[in-house]
Order: C-alpha cells, then sequence, then structure tokens
C-alpha cells in the first residue's frame, strides 16, 4: 500500500532522515519506534508531504507521492494525526471535526461519519459546541483521531498519540486504534511508548539518528535482547 | 443615487465619508491580519496604489467613476499578488518584513515618479466620493465579508490562524488560501483608496506612509481581531476620536494614545474580540419579547487570540 524508499530529508542543514526504507502493507498497524530526535515526526511529515525529501520515493499503491503537494494527499485517503494534537483551539469540537472533512464533497456521508466518531467517542459528542481549547489533553487527543477520521482515509498515520496521557487513557487509546484498524484502515504509527506499540502492531520498524536500525515482525522485536534493553527498560 | 447626501451639516458629512473609508480600509486588513492571522504593515501602501491609479484613470481617461473604483482595486490587488505570492507561501512573518519593505518603497517611488506628480502629487481629482457612494459601498464590503466568513474559504482561513500546520494536515491549501486572501484584502484597501482620492481630491506620497498602515492596523486589533461588527467600531472609534479631540490641538495624540491603552487594558482582545454579535442580538431580542435570559448568557466570550 505505502512504499517509502531511501527518502533524505533535511531541514536546512540539519539531516533529520538519512536513507529510511519502509513498506506498509493493506490492513497492516506498523509501528514506528525510536528514541527522541530519531526521525519518526519527520517521516510521517513526509509522507504526508508537508516536507520534502531532497532525494528518495513514496509510493502510495502505485502512484508516487513524493512531489505531490499535501492537499492532494489527503485526497488520496491518507491523513494524519499530527504530534502534540494540534486542534484548533477556538473552534468548537464539532467545526474541528468538520475542518477534517475539509476535502470531502459528500455532505450526507459526512454527517453520518461524524455521527460514527460520536458513538466512538461519546465525550467528544457532550461537548460537541465547546471550543476545543479547553478540553482535556485525553479529550483532545479524541478530538484529533476523531478530525483524521472525518477525511475517511484508507491509511492513518498517527504521531505519538499516548503522549502525555495518563495509562488509564493511553489503553483507551490503543483499544481505539485497534478498533480503527479492525474495521478496515491502515495504520502507521508512531510511538515513544515502545511496549504498547509493539503489543498491537504486525510490524515494527525501529529508528535511531535517521536510520532504520533494525525492524521485523513486532513481536518477534519484542523478545529482541537489544529492542528491551533500548526501548523497553527490560 | 444621492439619497444621503446633503443631509448631514458639510462637516459631518465629510467624517461620515472619511469613517465610511476607513471602515473599508479595515475591513480589507482585518481578513489579512484578524481572520487570516497574517500581520501586514504595508496597509496603506495599498490604498496609496489605489489612490493614484484610479486618480489617473479619472483624469488622463476621463473614464466615469465605477472604473476607477475598479482600476484602483484591481491594481492594489495586482501589487497583492506580487508581494502577497513570493511570502505567503513561506512559514514565519515574511509578510510582515515584505509589506513594511513594499510600503516604503512605494512611497519613494509616487515621490519619483514625474507622471504622478512626485512630490507635488496629483491635483484636480474629480469629487466622486459622495455620503451616497461610500454608504453602498461599505455596505457591499461589509455583506462580502460576512459572505466570506461563512464559507468554506473563511473557514479554511480560520484554520490557518488557529494552526496552519493542521489545516495543511487536513488538506487545506494554506498556501493558495493564503495568497487569494490577501489578493482580496488588498483589493479592497485598492477600492478604500480610489475613493480616498475622490473625496480629498489632492494626493500627496506622504499620506501614505507607515503610520497610516499602522492607523488602519489599529481599528483591526482595537475592534477585536477577526470581529466583523469589532472592526467597523474600531474603524468607527478611532476615526472620530481625533475629530472630537480636535479642540484640544496640543493634546490630541496623546489623548488618542492614552485612550488607546486604556481601551486595550480594559478589553484586552478588543472591543468586541470574541464576542457573538448574532447570538447578542438574538438573545437581546428574546429578552425583550419577554423570554428570560441571563447576564451572564449574555456575556458569553470564547476566549480571544
Ligand atoms: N522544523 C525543524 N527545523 C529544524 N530541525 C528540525 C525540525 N524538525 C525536526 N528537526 C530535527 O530533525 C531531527 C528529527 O526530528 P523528528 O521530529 O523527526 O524526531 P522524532 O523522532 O519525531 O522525535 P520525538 O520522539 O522527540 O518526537 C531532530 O534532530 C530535530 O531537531
Ligand atoms: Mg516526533
Amino acid at each position: 500500500m505505502l512504499s517509502i524508499q531511501d527518502i533524505h530529508v533535511k531541514y536546512g542543514a540539519i539531516r533529520a532522515v538519512m536513507g529510511i526504507s519502509f513498506e506498509v502493507k493493506a490492513g497492516e498497524i506498523v509501528a514506528l519506534i525510536g528514541a527522541n530526535g530519531a526521525g519518526k515526526t519527520t517521516s510521517l511529515r513526509t509522507i504526508s508531504g508537508l516536507v520534502k525529501p531532497e532525494q528518495g520515493k513514496i509510493f502510495y499503491n502505485d502512484l508516487e507521492l513524493t512531489s505531490m503537494p499535501a492537499h492532494k494527499i489527503v485526497e488520496m485517503g491518507i491523513s494524519q494525526v499530527p504530534e502534540g494534537r494540534r486542534v484548533f483551539p477556538l473552534m468548537s469540537v464539532q467545526e474541528n471535526l468538520e475542518m477534517g472533512a475539509f476535502t470531502r464533497k459528500d455532505k450526507n456521508k459526512i454527517k453520518d461519519d461524524m455521527k460514527k466518531i460520536f458513538q466512538r467517542f461519546p465525550r467528544l459528542e457532550e461537548r460537541k459546541n465547546q471550543s476545543a481549547g479547553t478540553l482535556s489533553g485525553g479529550e483532545q487527543q479524541m478530538l484529533a483521531i476523531g478530525r483524521a477520521l472525518m477525511s475517511n482515509p484508507k491509511l492513518l498515520l498517527m504521531d505519538e498519540p499516548s503522549m502525555g496521557l495518563a495509562p488509564m487513557l493511553v489503553q483507551e487509546i490503543f483499544k481505539i486504534i485497534r478498533e480503527i484498524n479492525s474495521e478496515g484502515t491502515t495504520i502507521l504509527l508512531v510511538e515513544q511508548n515502545a511496549r504498547m506499540a509493539l503489543s498491537i502492531a504486525n510490524r515494527a520498524y525501529v529508528l535511531e539518528t535517521g536510520e532504520v536500525v533494525i525492524s521485523g515482525d513486532a513481536k518477534e522485536l519484542a523478545e529482541n535482547k537489544e529492542v528491551q534493553k533500548a526501548y523497553l527498560g527490560l | 443615487m444621492t439619497l444621503l447626501n446633503g443631509l448631514l451639516p458639510p462637516y459631518i458629512e465629510s467624517i461620515a465619508i472619511t469613517v465610511g473609508i476607513y471602515i473599508i480600509m479595515a475591513l480589507g486588513l482585518n481578513l489579512i491580519t484578524g481572520v487570516t492571522g497574517q500581520l501586514s504593515l504595508g496597509h496603506a501602501a495599498y490604498m496609496s496604489i489605489g489612490a493614484y491609479a484610479s486618480a489617473i484613470v479619472s483624469l488622463q481617461l476621463g473614464m466615469p467613476f465605477i472604473f476607477a473604483l475598479l482600476a484602483g482595486g484591481i491594481a492594489a490587488g495586482i501589487f497583492g499578488l506580487i508581494i502577497g505570492y513570493p511570502t505567503l507561501r513561506l512559514t514565519g512573518d515574511y509578510l510582515a518584513i515584505a509589506t513594511l519593505g513594499f510600503g516604503e518603497i512605494v512611497k519613494s517611488l509616487l515621490f519619483n515618479m514625474p507622471i504622478v506628480g512626485g512630490a507635488m502629487g496629483l491635483a484636480g481629482i474629480p469629487y466622486k466620493s459622495t455620503l451616497t457612494v461610500t454608504f453602498i459601498l461599505v455596505v457591499i464590503v461589509i455583506w462580502m465579508m460576512l459572505r466570506v466568513e461563512r464559507s468554506r474559504f473563511g473557514r479554511a482561513l480560520l484554520a490557518i490562524r488557529e494552526d496552519d500546520i493542521a489545516a495543511e494536515c487536513y488538506g487545506i491549501n494554506t498556501s493558495l488560501y493564503k495568497v487569494k486572501m490577501f489578493v482580496l484584502g488588498t483589493f479592497i484597501a485598492g477600492i478604500g483608496g480610489a475613493l480616498w482620492a475622490h473625496k480629498i481630491m489632492v494626493l500627496q506620497p506622504r499620506d501614505f506612509g507607515f503610520m497610516k498602515s499602522i492607523e488602519i492596523l489599529n481599528m483591526v486589533v482595537l475592534g477585536g481581531l477577526g470581529s466583523i461588527p469589532g472592526t467597523v467600531l474600531g474603524a468607527i472609534v478611532l476615526t472620530s476620536i481625533p475629530e472630537v479631540l480636535r479642540f484640544s490641538s496640543d493634546y490630541r495624540m496623546l489623548l488618542y494614545g492614552a485612550l488607546l491603552v486604556i481601551m486595550m487594558r480594559f478589553r484586552p482582545n478588543g472591543l468586541l474580540g470574541g464576542v457573538d454579535v448574532t447570538k447578542l442580538v438574538k438573545k437581546s431580542i428574546k429578552s425583550i419579547t419577554g423570554s428570560n435570559f441571563t447576564n451572564k448568557e449574555k456575556k458569553k466570550v470564547k476566549g480571544g487570540d
């Protein structure tokens, strides 16, 4: 479904990603794990077209995304839950969700999808007229996920959805990720919480200073001695 | 077409026209800085381009006023595109720097171009900006801005102000929308400039300096960034205060500054910043017609930027 081929990304003189390749197959949950500054966010931003790689290629179902503008990539069915949630603070919960459907024209289906999101996140429905900036961190994360789902994505990129949440909420968010996946959305998940990520992913890639250092089946990686030492604190 | 003209004493009528022109100017800047959050420090430069372009159309080509107005708007809009296209695609405050520089360049070009009279300026521009014409244009611009506010385009602009990266993530072509919005905002400034030229009848480059841009920015900030009724109120207040204070000419600017400071102290989000005027009016009507509502609800504030 998605194939990243040897991408290099720079911010000015800073080399953030130095030749990363990986693949996501339809129906999978793939995790990208790695320490701070490893280049995880940069990889997702490159897939979404928010930054352009200076070298390398990205393919989505045989279509090249590499030089496509971000809004076209959303229209193709790739949506992102950005790092740090980034809800529109002065807009209401409902307006935030409507923004997620910005590229869609099928008004009736948009309404249905909003209903579905409210079913999945009843807390959002209770607060649908509240401005998003006044939501709690967990609620904002739910809103960010809901907003990304409003574009009806086939591939959902999630950047640290568990960041800053209490353990109970982390559990809940991961349960929701699994549900979204089982309903047919492919997921590429970036996480610091390697234990949780490996527990729900099919496969995983470990990034270190802009390069993939280990990759494979998520269960096998969870057993891997080096991974355990570096990322699982065992 | 002469409905309103002569209804008021000439001095008041003249002030009313000036207020109308500043409402138009401020609404254009409100779209750029208030709604979309892009700081422009050269709004007066676009006003001057509209003023000079329209004056030339009137003086050299002798065409009807409507063409002069459109020429003013279009000329300013073209320069809006020239400045906006390269700068608005970058993130950061490049627009502020570019518009600041642009304002100075325009002023010195006007000073040195014989065809627009140089430092002497242009004189003999016909008087066309009557109260009626100005009033009609104010209504049209307010109506346009309300339409924009409620459109898909308007929501995209708000999203860009609130978080441009998130906006981009959800399929908003942020650079395209920003450029379109800037062209519209500067077009409106050009219309305001054309009105100005055909009211004052004499144009001089020094009328359109940096301070004029800041004055217009004050109106938007004072009224409440992003609020259409707020911007209108800000333009009315800040245009009339200097007139009201004219009796104390020595202390005029001092008092003006003090008033600004006091207002910002008590309403930091602007006079109408965060107030949903439509809701407020609906509620007041309800209260007058007898249903119950509390003062708290009336003051419901969305929060500021
Ligand atoms: N906008 C930027 N400008 C300059 N350098 C940047 C920018 N964004 C990221 N970087 C640099 O690129 C490198 C990779 O950053 P990235 O955000 O991709 O890491 P990450 O793996 O997501 O880290 P974290 O887990 O802390 O979110 C870092 O060294 C970072 O300092
Ligand atoms: Mg990151």
